[in-house]
C-alpha cells in the first residue's frame, strides 16, 4: 500500500512528489500519458513572474510570490535551465501608465521587491528593439525564465531517485475508498493508498468527481504560440508584456532559456480538454497584438507552433485543500498561471496538508537534492569535450547538427530515471530536433537509437502519445504488418510496494 | 593541430567533384569532411534516374552519380573523413571537427571550400495551423526512411509542395503500394520539371492540385486528416473553398534553406535572396580563401550545374593558395533588376576571367516570349531569348570574358523583358 498516490505528472505532481520524497513516504505518481510533464506544464509561456500580477490575497499571490526566489536554489541542484531576466510591462498612454502604477501597487501589497517605472529611454536601454510608441514601463527585475519540462522530467527524476516510484500510460477511471483506504483503479491497474493527491491539470474536475461531489468546474482557456530560430535570439531581451487587458496579461514576446524567442498567447475558451491545434484566427490574432511590442518581428523565422490550455476554475483562484468531504483526498486544482511559478511553493504548502492527515512525518535521511550530472557537450571547452569523447566516443557522434546533440547524450536521456522513451521525450530532455530543421536530419537517428536502446524495432518508436508510431513498416510489406496493434494494453493488475 | 592546403566541408556532389578539380590544378594536400557515414552526400538517398544527362550525357541514378566523383577521389587518393562533423570555422581558417575515431580535431588551412548543402523548410517555417501528431513529414526525410532505412511512412498520403522532391516522391509512395491522394501546391505553377510532372503524377493517376494549400492539420497522435483549401491571388485560402482528405501522413515539399550556420561562424557575408554565402567569379566568399559550391550558395535543381559551380570553386581555391589572382578585390557587382530575383556570382573580378563568365539567375515570376537582358553600366549588351521563363527552372547565361576585359563596366544588371502572367512571388 502507498502512503501518496499524486495522479498527474505535471509541473504541480512531480513537484509535490519531490519535496514530499523528503520524508519517509510510499509514494507513487501516476500519468496517463507516456512522459512526465506533457500535459499544460509543456505549452506555456515558461515564466517565472515576479507576483504583481495576482490580486493581493489570493492563493496564487501568496504563492507565486513565495515561489518565485526558490528557482535559483532548485534549479541549480537540479541542473534545469532557469534565468532572471526580468519582465516590462509596456505602457503606450496616460491610461496604461494609471494601470502600470496599480500593478506597482498591488506588487507592493504582495511584498513584490526590485520593482519600478521606467520611462521611455530607460526602456529603449533595456531594449532598444521596442516599438517607439512605449512610453514607459513596469521594469520587475525578479521575473525570470524557466524550462518548464526540464523541471518537471528533473523534479520527476530526483523524486525517483529519493524513492517515489512512476506510472506512466496510466489513465485513472474510478477512485474508491474503503476504511481509510481509497483504490484507484487505471486501465491496467489497481493502486491502494492512504493520501490521494489530485494534480490532473484541465481535467482536475472529472478526477475530483470520480470521488467527491463536483465543487469546481475547470474551464479550459487555449493559448498559442509561435516559437522563432535563434537567428532571431537577439531581438528581444526581457519578457516584454503589454498592458493587460481582460484576457489576462495579454500576448509577450520572451527570450527562452535556449535562445529563441517565444510569441504568444491569446486566450480562448476551449469546449474540450484536449483542444490543443493551434488555429489561424489564432495565430493572426497573436501576429497584430505582438506587432505593437516590436514593430518587425522576423515571423518567417518561425521553427514551430503550439497551444497548451489554461485549467480554469470557475472559483477564480487555485484550490488547494483537502476535500472538504472525503478525508485524505488532496485536490491541486484551477493551477492556471502563474502555475508554474507557484509549484514549489504549492508543493511546500502540501506538505503541511499532508502532514495534517498522516500521523507525524519521518524525515528520509537518504534523500538527495541534486541529479547526476547532466553533459550538454555542445557548452563544454574544447578541452573538456576531448576528454570526455576519450572517455565515451559516443559523445564525438553528433546527431542533431542544429544543436550540436550528440549521441552520447541521447543514450544517457534514455537510461534515466523517467527516462525519455519516444522522440518527443527525446527532444524534450536534450533537444534534438528542437532547431531549425525541425527534425528533419536527425530524427531517423534518434528513433534507431531508441531502438537500438530499448531492442525495438524502428517501426515501433513512437512520435510522442500511445498511438503516434512514426512508420508504418517496412518497406514492400505493408500487409504483413498492417494488423499488427501498435500498442497492446497489458492486464489489469495490483501494483504492490 | 592538423595541417592542409585545401579543407572541403561535405562531402556531397559539390564538395567531392571541388576536391578533385583543386588536385587537377596541382593541390596535393586536401581533406574532405563529410559528416554522415559515406560520402555522397543528398544523392544517395535519390534512387531515381535523370541525373547526368548536361554532364556524362546519360541517365544516371543519384547514387551512381555520386559513385562517379567517388572513384575518381579514390584514384586520386584524396584524404576524407566520413562520420565526422565540423563545428566550428573561424576567419583565420582554423576548423573544428569532431568524430569517434580521432575525437576533437583541430585543422589549420590555407584555403577552405564550404559544400554543406542545403536544409528542408519544415511545417513551422510555413506555419500551417493544427494538431501536432505523427505523420507530417518534409519529404526528404521520408525520402530517407524509404530508400535508405527501408521503413515505410504512411499509407494515405498527402503532399504540399510541387517541387521535384516531392513530385519523386508521390511516384515512389505509390510504387510502395500506398495511395497518394492529391499534391497540393501554392502556386499557381508547379516549380517542378514539367519531365516530373508527367512521369511521377500523370502516369499515376496522381492529382496536382495548383493554387491550393493545407489550411489544418488533424489528429491527435497521428494525423488523421488535413483541410486543403483554394488560394485567391494574393496566396491567401478562400473561405468556403476547404476541403477535407482522409489521410494519415503529409509530406511537405516547400523549399530548400542553404545551410549556412558555419558561414555565419566565419562571418561570412550572405546575400539574403539566396540564403547562401556572397560570391565571386571564382565561387570566392566575403572571407578571403573560404570559397562555397552547391546548395550552400543557392539552391540548384540539377546536380550537373552543382558540378560545374563545384569545379569553379576547385580551380579558384588552387589559384588562390598559388598565389595566382591578379586582382584581389571584386569591383563589379552584379545586380538582378526587373523580373531577376538573384544572381549567382554577385561580383567579379575582370581582370580574373577566363574564357567564358556564367551567370546562374532565377525569375521572381513566370514569363513567356521573355528575353534575359544583360546591362553593361547603361547599355544592353546581351538578350537571350526564351519562350518561358519560371522561377523553379534556374537559368544560364554565358557572357564572354574578353568583351568584358574591353569594356570594363562598373556594373552589370540583369533585367528581364516580356510578358508576365498576372503572377509574382
Ligand atoms: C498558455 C499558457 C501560458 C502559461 N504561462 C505561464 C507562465 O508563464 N508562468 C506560469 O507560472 N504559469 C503559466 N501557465 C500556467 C502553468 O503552465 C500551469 O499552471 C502548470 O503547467 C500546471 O501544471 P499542472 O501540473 O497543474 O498541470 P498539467 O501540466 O496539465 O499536468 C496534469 C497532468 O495530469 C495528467 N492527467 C489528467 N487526467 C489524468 C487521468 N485521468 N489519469 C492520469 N493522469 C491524468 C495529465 O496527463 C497531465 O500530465 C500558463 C498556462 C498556459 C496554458
Ligand atoms: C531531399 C533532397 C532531395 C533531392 N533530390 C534531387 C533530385 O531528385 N534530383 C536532383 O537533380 N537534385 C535533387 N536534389 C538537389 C540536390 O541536393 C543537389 O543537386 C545536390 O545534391 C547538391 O549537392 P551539394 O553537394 O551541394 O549538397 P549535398 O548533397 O546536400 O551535400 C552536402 C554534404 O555536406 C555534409 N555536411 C553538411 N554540414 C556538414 C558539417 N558541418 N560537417 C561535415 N559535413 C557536413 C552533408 O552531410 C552532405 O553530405 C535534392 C535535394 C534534397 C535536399
Amino acid at each position: 500500500m502507498f502512503d501518496i498516490l499524486i495522479i498527474g505528472a505535471g509541473i504541480c505532481g512531480t513537484s509535490i512528489a519531490r519535496e514530499l520524497t523528503r520524508f519517509k513516504l510510499k509514494i507513487a505518481l501516476v500519468d496517463k500519458e507516456n512522459d512526465v510533464s506533457n500535459g499544460t506544464t509543456k505549452a506555456n509561456s515558461a515564466i517565472i513572474h515576479a507576483g504583481y500580477d495576482p490580486k493581493p490575497g489570493t492563493l496564487m499571490a501568496e504563492l507565486n510570490s513565495r515561489g518565485n526566489p526558490m528557482f535559483d536554489t532548485l534549479c541549480s541542484r537540479l541542473q534545469v535551465p532557469f534565468k532572471r531576466i526580468g519582465s516590462l510591462v509596456l505602457a503606450f498612454n496616460d491610461t496604461d501608465l494609471k494601470t502600470l502604477g496599480k500593478l506597482y501597487k498591488q506588487g507592493i501589497q504582495n511584498r513584490i521587491s526590485k520593482m519600478e517605472i521606467i520611462d521611455r529611454d530607460q526602456l529603449r536601454n533595456l531594449e532598444p528593439e521596442i516599438n517607439p510608441a512605449a512610453i514607459g514601463a513596469l521594469y520587475a527585475q525578479t521575473a525570470g525564465i524557466v524550462g518548464p519540462w526540464e523541471l518537471a522530467i528533473a523534479l520527476a527524476e530526483n523524486a525517483i531517485d529519493n524513492g517515489a516510484e512512476l506510472y506512466l500510460n496510466s489513465p485513472v477511471v474510478s477512485i474508491n475508498k474503503v476504511d481509510k483506504v481509497f483504490t484507484v483503479t487505471t486501465d491496467s491497474a489497481q493502486f491502494r493508498s492512504k493520501v490521494v493527491i489530485n494534480c490532473a491539470g484541465v481535467q482536475a474536475d472529472k478526477i475530483n468527481n470520480l470521488i467527491a461531489p463536483p465543487e469546481f468546474k475547470i474551464m479550459p482557456r487555449r493559448g498559442e504560440y509561435y516559437v522563432l530560430d535563434k537567428t532571431a535570439g537577439k531581438m528581444v531581451r526581457h519578457v516584454v508584456f503589454q498592458p493587460p487587458g481582460d484576457l489576462g496579461k495579454g500576448v509577450l514576446v520572451t527570450p527562452t532559456v535556449h535562445g529563441n524567442v517565444l510569441i504568444g498567447p491569446n486566450s480562448e475558451r476551449v469546449s474540450r480538454d484536449d483542444a490543443i491545434e493551434t488555429t489561424a484566427q489564432g495565430l493572426e490574432y497573436i501576429q497584430k497584438t505582438a506587432q505593437q511590442s516590436f514593430t518587425n518581428i522576423p515571423l518567417h523565422q518561425t521553427i514551430n507552433i503550439f497551444a497548451g490550455l489554461r485549467a480554469e476554475p470557475d472559483t477564480g483562484d487555485f484550490i488547494i485543500a483537502e476535500s472538504p468531504t472525503v478525508k485524505g483526498f488532496i485536490n491541486i486544482a484551477g493551477i492556471k498561471s502563474p502555475g508554474l511559478s507557484a509549484a514549489p511553493a504549492i508543493a511546500e504548502k502540501v506538505v503541511g496538508i499532508v502532514d495534517s492527515i498522516l500521523p507525524a512525518l519521518k524525515p528520509n535521511q537518504d534523500f538527495i537534492e541534486t541529479r547526476r550530472e547532466i553533459i550538454h557537450f555542445a557548452e563544454l571547452s574544447d578541452k573538456a569535450k576531448a576528454r570526455l569523447i576519450k572517455k565515451d566516443p559516443r559523445y564525438a557522434r553528433i546527431i542533431c547538427r542544429c544543436e550540436n546533440i550528440t549521441e552520447g547524450e541521447i543514450v544517457d536521456a534514455i537510461h534515466r530515471n523517467a527516462g525519455a522513451t519516444t522522440v518527443d521525450s527525446v527532444k524534450r530532455r536534450v533537444r534534438p530536433g528542437t532547431g531549425r530543421c525541425q527534425g528533419g536530419f536527425c530524427m531517423p537517428r534518434v528513433i534507431e537509437i531508441l531502438a537500438r536502446e530499448q531492442n525495438q524495432e524502428m517501426d515501433n518508436i513512437l512520435k510522442d502519445g500511445l498511438n503516434s508510431p512514426v512508420l508504418t513498416g517496412m518497406t514492400k510489406s505493408e500487409e504483413i504488418r498492417e494488423s499488427e496493434p501498435a500498442f497492446t494494453a497489458p492486464q489489469l493488475k495490483e501494483v504492490e510496494c | 593541430m592538423l595541417n592542409y592546403e585545401l579543407v572541403v566541408i561535405g562531402g556531397g556532389p559539390a564538395g567531392l567533384a571541388a576536391a578533385i578539380e583543386a588536385r587537377k590544378n596541382g593541390v596535393q594536400n586536401i581533406l574532405v569532411l563529410e559528416r554522415d557515414l559515406e560520402l555522397g552526400g543528398i544523392l544517395q538517398q535519390c534512387i531515381h534516374n535523370g541525373f547526368g544527362l548536361h554532364i556524362f550525357k546519360e541517365e544516371l541514378t543519384g547514387p551512381e552519380y555520386a559513385q562517379r566523383f567517388i572513384n575518381e577521389l579514390l584514384e586520386m587518393d584524396i584524404e576524407y573523413k566520413t562520420d565526422t562533423m565540423v563545428l566550428d570555422i573561424s576567419e583565420i581558417k582554423t576548423i573544428t571537427a569532431v568524430n569517434k575515431q580521432d575525437g576533437l580535431i583541430q585543422i589549420s588551412a590555407n584555403a577552405i571550400i564550404l559544400a554543406m548543402g542545403c536544409r528542408e523548410r519544415t511545417r513551422g517555417a510555413i506555419r500551417i495551423p493544427g494538431t501536432r501528431p505523427a505523420g507530417v513529414f518534409t519529404a526528404g526525410t521520408a525520402q530517407r526512411f524509404i530508400n535508405i532505412e527501408g521503413y515505410m511512412v504512411g499509407r494515405r498520403i498527402v503532399i504540399l509542395g510541387s517541387g521535384d522532391i516531392g513530385l519523386i516522391m508521390a511516384r515512389r509512395l505509390t510504387l510502395e503500394g500506398a495511395k497518394v491522394l492529391a499534391v497540393a501546391e501554392l502556386m499557381p505553377y508547379s516549380s517542378g520539371l514539367t519531365r516530373n510532372i508527367v512521369q511521377c503524377l500523370h502516369d499515376y493517376d496522381i492529382p496536382l492540385l495548383l493554387s491550393h494549400t493545407v489550411t489544418d492539420i488533424r489528429g491527435k497522435d497521428r494525423v488523421t486528416g488535413v483541410t486543403i483549401s483554394k488560394v485567391d491571388q494574393n496566396l491567401k485560402p478562400i473561405p468556403g473553398s476547404e476541403k477535407e482528405y482522409q489521410c494519415d501522413t503529409l509530406l511537405l515539399s516547400v523549399g530548400l534553406i542553404p545551410e549556412n550556420e558555419l558561414s555565419l561562424q566565419a562571418n561570412i557575408k550572405l546575400d539574403p535572396r539566396t540564403g547562401g554565402p556572397i560570391v565571386n567569379e571564382s565561387m570566392e566568399t566575403s572571407v578571403e580563401g573560404i570559397f562555397a559550391c552547391g546548395n550552400v550558395v543557392h539552391v540548384h535543381d540539377l546536380v550537373d550545374y552543382v558540378t560545374e559551380e563545384a569545379q569553379k570553386a576547385g580551380a579558384g581555391a588552387a589559384d588562390y593558395i598559388f598565389e595566382e589572382i591578379t586582382e584581389k578585390i571584386p569591383a563589379v557587382p552584379i545586380v538582378p533588376q526587373e523580373g531577376v530575383n538573384y544572381i549567382i556570382p554577385q561580383n567579379i573580378r575582370i581582370d580574373n576571367l577566363n574564357g567564358f563568365l556564367d551567370l546562374m539567375l532565377r525569375v521572381t515570376s513566370v514569363y513567356r516570349n521573355a528575353k534575359i537582358c544583360v546591362r553593361a553600366d547603361e547599355k544592353t549588351i546581351k538578350e537571350v531569348k526564351r519562350p518561358h521563363l519560371s522561377p523553379g527552372e534556374m537559368e544560364r547565361v554565358r557572357l564572354n570574358s574578353n568583351i568584358m576585359k574591353t569594356i570594363r563596366p562598373k556594373t552589370i544588371s540583369l533585367y528581364i523583358d516580356g510578358e508576365k502572367t498576372q503572377y509574382a512571388i
